[in-house]
């Protein structure tokens, strides 16, 4: 009799712990982590990126709602491996388990947060330098308009062409300085340290400023119905 | 016998010399071509080698076409350029926008722009067996790039984008195969390989083009990356299928800001394999896929009724033209 019990008991014990372990690894809570850090190394990303993930563009702490999921988790596991370099964000996507780097791009993604209030005010001559840019490019250069991979109004395109549209200028400002010293090099094909390198310093402030001066609100499907 | 007179006219003559190549070196000189000098200034390494064939002609500067009666048609003609899909949906069958395969509005060189095809026209053409007006050659791009249907002569898309062509190619003259135009000749290789084109797509197309090869689009709806294949891109008809052409193009500006990276071996391999996959019928479809590849498609430069992976490239294309939706197609 006794060992029955005994047997039911660490058959029961053992589902239990099972179960409890799976639903550690299949149920991370993205928002939880957010807020309240990890409790293994990671901070609460909320410290610096906003309770609603929306940055502090005076800070240059970048916008994460809305961005694409696997641009994020992407951007993390490259801040945990040393492929983007950061000071700040090398510790704490390294103490971040894959699953909850994962967690944390869905839940970012899925927010809509509005735009930060803060950073600087752009001027008009400048958001008329970046808009030019960001439409036209300059060929004469070989330097595509950013929204021939960035989306109309850099409403960003896939995985791998990041919604620039309400980012914070200062943050954008210091990706395009990055990738032109050579300190950011995470780029696919390297066509952002390409484009970088053709900008100067005013056209960096042009584009930065024109870009965190439009709407962030997700883009409906409006305009070209897709042809079957 | 030696004279003083010698050595004054020794002296005399080294002078003149002298003075000859002073003042050639101090005569002024063209000075040397800029485009890059704002980058010099700024001390930042310069782009990448342009290609061979420099064109010595520019469209006029952005932010130009006047606020006149004119210049409101010649903006249409810019706007149906860049966002085909939106601006003359009524004639486009596919996913494309002119400007995808046209670069920077049809202006830069290299990538077929439009100021050099507009004094090209009119023009004999063997492609249909007489002599096009300029018109007529943009009815074919929507025909068959377009996957679509040809607008009427005199219609309002096509006298729009007569009128953009034109305001790009003020002061180009008439006549004249201007350096640029169209897409540069990319030198034979030995041995074009589809499976080695294959592997060119997944590193340095595929981040873009998808790799499935349908391309992408942003959340509202717009194509940012084209598709190269399949029932939304470009038909058998159009001149995106001739290995040459695709290789060109591909060669002279891909990926999309660094043209000319690719190696010829590369440009070629990569186009053969891009152009080896089914998309639309060819809207001049001769009743079976031998007849029209004898008819159009009789090239080494063409997959057009070749077997590819055992299956034949044209016998399960997807009907040319838009979706029946409202009247006759092309």
């Amino acid at each position: 009799m006794v060992s029955i019990h005994r047997t039911v008991a660490l058959v029961a014990s053992l589902a239990l712990g099972a179960a409890f372990i799976a639903s550690s690894a299949y149920a991370v809570d993205g928002r939880a982590i957010a807020m309240s850090g990890n409790n293994a190394g990671a901070p609460a990303c909320a410290a610096c990126h906003g309770d609603g993930g929306e940055g502090r563009p005076d800070a240059g702490y970048p916008r994460l709602a809305g961005l694409d999921a696997r641009y994020l988790s992407t951007q993390l596991h490259d801040f945990a491996d040393g492929r983007r370099a950061s000071d700040v964000m090398h510790p704490v996507a390294k103490a971040l388990r894959p699953g909850e780097r994962e967690a944390l791009a869905s839940y970012f993604a899925s927010l809509a947060t509005p735009p930060a209030a803060g950073g600087k005010k752009p001027d008009a001559k400048a958001l008329a330098v970046g808009a030019a840019l960001a439409e036209r490019g300059d060929w004469s250069k070989g330097l595509p308009a950013c929204e021939q991979c960035h989306g109309p109004k850099g409403q960003g395109v896939g995985a791998a062409f990041p919604k620039l549209a309400g980012q914070s200028a200062e943050y954008i400002a210091a990706q395009l300085r990055a990738w032109k010293s050579g300190q950011r090099s995470n780029d696919p094909l390297h066509l952002m340290t390409g484009v970088a390198t053709k900008l100067d310093d005013r056209q960096v402030a042009a584009v930065a400023a024109y870009f965190a001066s439009l709407d962030s609100k997700p883009v409906a499907a409006a305009n070209a119905e897709r042809k079957p | 016998m030696h004279s003083p007179s010698n050595f004054q006219t020794w002296i005399i003559g080294v002078g003149f010399i002298g003075l000859a190549v002073f003042i050639g070196y101090k005569l002024p000189r063209p000075a040397a071509p800029t485009a890059e000098s704002t980058l010099a200034e700024s001390a930042v390494p310069s782009a990448p080698a342009k290609p061979a064939a420099q064109a010595s002609f520019s469209p006029p500067a952005e932010g130009q076409i006047p606020d006149t009666e004119f210049g409101k048609i010649v903006q249409l003609g810019s706007n149906i350029f860049s966002n085909t899909q939106a601006n003359a949906k009524e004639f486009v069958g596919n996913a494309l926008q002119c400007a995808n395969c046209h670069i920077d509005k049809g202006r830069l060189a290299n990538s077929a722009p439009l100021w050099a095809a507009y004094v090209a026209y009119p023009a004999y053409r063997a492609k249909n067996g007489h002599v096009n007006t300029f018109q007529e050659r943009l009815q074919g791009c929507f025909r068959f790039s377009m996957n679509g249907k040809a607008p009427p002569l005199g219609s309002p898309v096509l006298v729009a984008l007569e009128s953009y062509a034109y305001y790009l190619a003020k002061g180009a003259p008439t006549g004249v195969n201007l350096p640029g135009r169209g897409y540069p000749k990319v030198q034979k290789v030995a041995k074009i390989d589809a499976a080695h084109g294959s592997q060119v797509y997944a590193e340095k197309c595929a981040l873009c083009h998808g790799a499935d090869g349908q391309g992408q689009s942003a959340p509202d709806g717009a194509t940012v990356f084209p598709p190269l294949w399949g029932p939304r891109s470009y038909n058998w008809g159009a001149g995106m299928t001739s290995i040459n052409n695709a290789a060109g193009f591909i060669k002279a500006n891909m990926p999309l800001s660094q043209g000319n990276t690719l190696s010829d071996q590369e440009a070629w391999d990569v186009a053969v394999f891009v152009d080896s996959h089914e998309r639309p019928q060819d809207p001049r479809f001769a009743g079976s896929v031998a007849e029209t590849r004898k008819k159009y498609h009789d090239s080494a430069m063409s997959m057009y009724g070749q077997t590819v992976d055992g299956v034949v490239l044209g016998q399960n294309s997807p009907p040319a033209g838009p979706p029946a939706t409202n009247g006759p197609t092309n």
